[in-house]
């Protein structure tokens, strides 16, 4: 793997400086020049040279001769909590089939639980062909290994060639696991799947270096090929529920069940009963609320649309609200339908927790405020007029 | 106690600002820093040698520049530090930076006996994966928790932790050896003393490459890589859109009419 810049082609003009996420190129005597001990061989800067003065040669890798044709089956891992499977599972399953029929194969379920069954069906209904049930008591609640060893003789068995996960707390613990065991690739938090229509083979394309690049990544010579994908990236399908598909009850021996790690509590914290990452509306609060009670207004409107509250980095840092609500690089990344920014200045780190949400409202007193430039609608006033009349005025069209 | 602490790193980003005008990143003078969260690790890990007596050893794989990392890591109050380097490492992807990793882990097993604990932060600010904690952990046949906010106890080789979740923690005890992914919450990280600044730069780096931890060098770097990066582009930028202006009530009025249909 090599890179080097075309002195002949180069004019310096810098865009590739501007495009290289470590700092790794500069401009020395009117010509581009990058440091390998900083360069991660990344390559964002090869497409945006006008003028292809930069050559990066990564090696060939050797197509290997392997067989693939026994693995079939597009599968999703149906993450339950207390017995009720999370929204992501149905949102994997939408895109699974659509993957499927692109493959020409079925959609796998794989639902690990104790006395699940009665959500084998909604599966189905959403685009499930066959649910692999596996249910014992010792598998009522995620713990990492007894789930692992479960999904690993299930990929064994079955040999499916693509494995979904939610990009949750449990599934990226999980399937980070499986993969290795499996000796697979895996790629984390895909914003977009794909089938490659000559190769058949999975396109898992998703942000790199705090989203200021996308990276579109195979994994050709491996089976299954895996990956994680947040919540709300793809929409839900609709329930059928003419739907037709099948049950296969899995049973496993009291070894694979068995965990040295043991589950002693489940503690559900009051404050955080609306899920960041599901809910659908999220008013956000940053340094601009100045003291902790003032997060009462976005409750408060919050609570009239239905939504959950989310801060910045320097609202937590400051104390004003937990870590749990932190939006952003460090804390949690969301994808809601509308997302209202108050207060925040919309610092990169941030914005990179948030930008993919459909509607991103801004108010904010600095009318040149970063986050304007990412905003659906911008507010240029003061937050404390402007909040308590916005939950005022839905209060009266959402009769509530 | 010893305590394996794996860190990595990175390209400073948190500060970087979008130059208005041309709507880029300001990049110049990146810092090369330790990731945010492997300092969480780093901590935890001190204090816990602080509680439990015991040394703390912190391991990179990387550049040879990522010597100041560990160096940092020392100020800090880790007793040794191991650069884990090799041209054959280059470009590789979670499976095979753990498959590196577990490698070395298993040397300094071997050299020190034993180890209690591995810790490593939930995740790196630039690959965002969170999948070489449990790679190692999986490798080792190792029991894992991930996004550890809070090490309760540790007593007859056992640790009782929380674990962060969507709705709140999980309590869980587990016996060590154990790794742990650990989150922003679990502490807040020292700033390095003078003494350990005095220490950190007369320390001994440690290097071992591919050879020196016994790993075959077809499963590391990118020949090792399970994952291929075919195409990497720019996402489409964002654009700003409508500025609603007047009144407050005006405003609100506009902005309420706007959203009505999006909320159910």
């Amino acid at each position: 793997m090599s890179i080097q810049i075309i002195n002949e082609k180069c004019t310096g003009c810098t865009l590739c400086v501007k495009a290289c996420p470590f700092g790794a190129i500069s401009i020395i005597n009117k010509k581009a020049v990058i440091d390998l001990g900083k360069c991660n061989l990344c390559g964002a800067c090869v497409p945006v040279c006008k003028f292809k003065a930069i050559l990066l040669e990564r090696p060939l890798q050797q197509p290997q001769a392997k067989d693939f044709s026994q693995y079939k089956g597009v599968w999703v891992f149906a993450e339950q909590k207390k017995g009720k499977v999370q929204p992501v599972v149905y949102e994997l399953l939408g895109k699974a089939r659509q993957l499927a029929e692109k493959l020409n194969t079925y959609v796998g379920a794989v639902l690990i639980g104790h006395n699940v069954e009665i959500e084998a069906q909604s599966l189905i209904c959403t685009g499930a062909d066959t649910v692999y049930l596996v249910e014992a008591p010792q598998l009522a609640n995620f713990l990492d290994q007894p789930y692992a060893n479960v999904l690993i003789k299930l990929i064994h068995k079955y040999k499916p060639e693509i494995v979904l996960a939610g990009a949750t707390f449990i599934g990226r613990s999980l399937v980070s696991r499986v993969a290795v065991k499996v000796d697979c690739g895996l790629t984390a938090d895909c914003t977009g799947l794909d089938i490659d229509p000559e190769k058949k083979i999975l396109l898992q394309t998703r942000p790199a270096f705090g989203g200021n690049i996308m990276a579109t990544i195979i994994s050709p010579n491996y089976r299954p090929q895996m990956a994680t994908v947040r919540h709300k990236v793809f929409p839900q399908p609709e329930l059928d529920k003419r739907r037709k598909g099948k049950i296969i009850k899995e049973n496993f021996p009291l070894e694979d069940l068995s965990s040295q790690t043991t589950l002693l509590d489940v503690v559900e914290e009051v404050e955080n009963l609306v899920n960041l990452a599901e809910a659908d509306i999220i008013v956000s609060g940053g340094r601009g609320l100045q003291k902790p009670e003032n997060f009462k207004l976005l409750h408060e409107l919050a609570e009239v649309l239905g939504g959950a509250v989310g801060a910045s980095r320097a609202a937590v840092d400051a104390g004003w609200i937990s870590y749990s609500h932190q939006v952003g690089q460090t804390g949690r990344t969301v994808a809601p339908k509308i997302y209202i920014a108050c207060g925040i200045s919309g610092q990169i780190q941030h914005l990179v927790g948030m930008q993919s949400s459909k509607i991103i409202v801004a108010i904010n007193k600095d009318p040149d405020a970063p986050i304007f430039k990412v905003a659906t609608y911008g507010i240029v006033g003061d937050l404390f007029e402007i909040v308590p009349l916005l939950t005022k005025k839905f209060r009266q069209v959402l009769k509530k | 106690m010893n305590i394996i602490v794996c860190i990595k790193q990175v390209p400073e980003t948190t500060d970087v600002r979008i130059n208005p005008e041309t709507n880029t990143l300001i990049r110049d003078g990146v810092k090369s820093i330790i990731n945010p969260f492997d300092m969480y690790a780093i901590e935890e890990a001190v204090r816990l040698k602080e509680r439990f007596g015991g040394t703390v050893t912190v391991i990179t794989m990387g550049p040879p520049q990522a010597e100041s990392a560990l160096r940092e890591a020392i100020s800090m109050g880790a007793d040794e530090a191991i650069l884990i380097s090799d041209k054959a490492f280059a470009g590789g992807d979670t499976w095979a930076t753990a498959n590196t990793l577990s490698h070395a882990i298993q040397k300094i097993a071997k050299e020190k006996g034993s180890f209690d604990i591995i810790l490593c932060g939930k995740q790196a600010s630039d690959g965002d994966t969170a999948q070489v904690g449990p790679g190692i952990a999986a490798f080792l046949d190792l029991p894992q928790v991930t996004y550890v906010k809070k090490i309760e106890e540790i007593k007859n080789q056992k640790a009782r932790v929380e674990r962060m979740t969507e709705e709140g923690f999980d309590i869980l005890e587990t016996p060590l050896p154990c790794l742990f992914t650990v989150v922003k919450e679990i502490n807040e990280p020292r700033l390095p003393s003078l003494k350990g600044m005095m220490r950190a730069k007369s320390a001994k780096i440690i290097t071992w490459t591919a050879k020196d931890i016994g790993v075959d060098a077809q499963q590391v770097g990118l020949a090792g890589s399970r994952t291929t990066v075919v195409k990497i582009f720019h996402p489409p930028q964002r654009s700003g859109g409508q500025k609603l202006v007047g009144e407050p009530a005006e405003v609100v009025d506009k902005l309420v009419e706007l959203l009505k249909s999006d909320i159910v």
